[in-house]
């Protein structure tokens, strides 16, 4: 399978890219790790004329702190995430649900930017960017707007991007270091989307859960924040009857398609599976 | 399509080509400088038979662009034997462990092994299945698989390979 034609471009700076943006117009896409529409442009269900590669673009790629923020270029791939002390110490939950994405070979080139930007329902790190209360910075000819991730998502495949806009830097807020986190995702095997997966982060005081916040992946059209789910177990020890009330809450919001991942049903109840276990997961590694 | 020239080394060798910015690597290592050794598997990302070493990364070459790779270092299958000539210790492995019956995935399973043991030297069973699950083989279950990294990794380490108990 070969893509359609297209022109390439290998801009050196975000203004190149952004000015190329707006001068090609609908037709352009920017390509970063390409995992996801290389494939899609192979089986022709993407068709761009100009495809506008980010590789050459070192400003977008790294690992900063900045004041209570850890502030990740959208190039930065999964392999440089996972190599990252930084992101281990400061971010974990970031290091664990990075191990569950795809295969080494796709994460050495999939970037945290295509992975959020792309808008793919099947993806992990927007679940995970709502739970932590990420900030994704989109850049166009008129400047840079900060979205948060929880109004980022719009359905599949459609985000709050503009025409002309790319996804250059998100800034996730350092979650307290005392806090629990687990990213629990069920799948057929290795390198498959979540049948169902769950994004705990959360904090303990005197035993019993202080702050909560949880996201599902692949359980809707986008990624959702599963706040009644969370208001369910702020203020408990996590016993039987508070987990079944989020696994509970966290279903009533799931409307997850029917396909080779197994129906609906299924999936909205290992999805509640997926709450109780990163649940119990994260009380386990709060501190 | 306009064409465009890239350069690129290959196996410690300079090469050059044209082609158009659809081209898959894959297709230009292949086709324009005939090594067939990178297979073609499954075209969609999944079974790892192309992959190739780009710049000391593990890349499935049929979802890598050509021209994505201009003044890119890669190995392949056909760089991974000793200067002189003689097998490698990953070739080795799988030659002495029976790490292979069909063959259509070892080039891929070396070239990505390879790149596991410069980043591993000593890696556990555990770390060997998981820096190998982009690679499917569909013959030989990964048990000798698995056991050929260990004897490569053991003979770059100098120490004797010693199977684990069953």
């Amino acid at each position: 399978m070969i893509p359609g034609q297209f022109q390439y471009y290998r801009p050196a700076t975000t203004a190149e890219a952004i000015g190329l943006m707006a001068k090609l117009g609908d037709d352009a896409r920017p390509l970063a790790g390409g995992h996801s529409l290389i494939p899609m442009m192979k089986l022709r269900l993407a068709t761009p004329e100009h495809l506008i590669d980010l590789h050459g673009i070192d400003s977008l790629k790294g690992i900063r702190r900045e004041g209570d923020r850890i502030v990740i270029g959208a190039m930065t791939t999964q392999h440089d995430l996972l190599a990252s002390d930084e992101i281990a110490k400061m971010l974990p939950i970031l290091h664990e649900t990075s191990l569950l994405i795809a295969d080494p070979q796709v994460r050495y080139m999939g970037t945290i930017g295509g992975n959020v930007a792309n808008g793919d329902p099947g993806n992990d790190m927007p679940a995970l960017m709502m739970t932590l209360g990420a900030t994704y910075h989109l850049e166009g000819q008129g400047g840079i707007r900060q979205v948060p991730a929880a109004e980022f998502y719009q359905g599949a495949y459609f985000t709050a991007l503009e025409p002309g806009e790319i996804l250059t830097a998100i800034a996730v807020p350092a979650p307290a270091a005392n806090h629990g986190y687990a990213y629990e995702k069920l799948k057929r095997k290795i390198g498959d989307y979540a049948t169902a997966a769950a994004a705990v982060v959360l904090t303990m005081s005197g035993g019993k859960v202080a702050t909560c916040s949880i996201g599902l992946t692949n359980l809707s059209e986008t990624a959702l924040l599963a706040d009644e789910a969370a208001k369910a177990v702020v203020g408990t020890s996590l016993d039987d009857a508070s987990l079944k009330r989020a696994a509970a809450a966290a279903e009533a919001i799931m409307s997850p398609a029917g396909d080779g991942r197994g129906p609906p049903e299924y999936r909205k109840y290992v999805g509640g599976i997926m709450v109780i276990r990163a649940l119990q997961r994260a009380a386990a590694r709060a501190k | 399509m306009a064409k465009t020239h890239v350069t690129m080394k290959v196996n410690g060798a300079e090469v050059e080509g044209l082609v158009e910015p659809r081209t898959l690597l894959v297709h230009f290592i292949r086709e324009n400088l005939q090594m067939t050794g990178a297979h073609i598997g499954c075209d969609t990302t999944h079974c790892g038979a192309c992959t190739v070493d780009l710049n000391g990364m593990s890349v499935k070459s049929c979802t890598v662009l050509a021209v994505q790779a201009e003044g890119a270092e890669i190995s392949t299958i056909e760089g991974m034997a000793n200067a002189d000539g003689t097998l490698s210790a990953l070739q080795e492995g799988f030659r002495m462990m029976h790490g292979l019956q069909c063959g259509f995935c070892t080039p891929g399973m070396i070239v990505r092994a390879h790149r596991l043991l410069q980043e591993n030297t000593s890696p556990t069973e555990e770390e060997i299945r998981f820096g190998i699950a982009g690679n499917l083989c569909r013959c030989t279950g990964y048990q000798n698989i698995v056991r050929a990294i260990q004897y490569a990794a053991a003979k770059i380490n100098g120490v004797e390979f010693q199977e684990a108990a069953e």
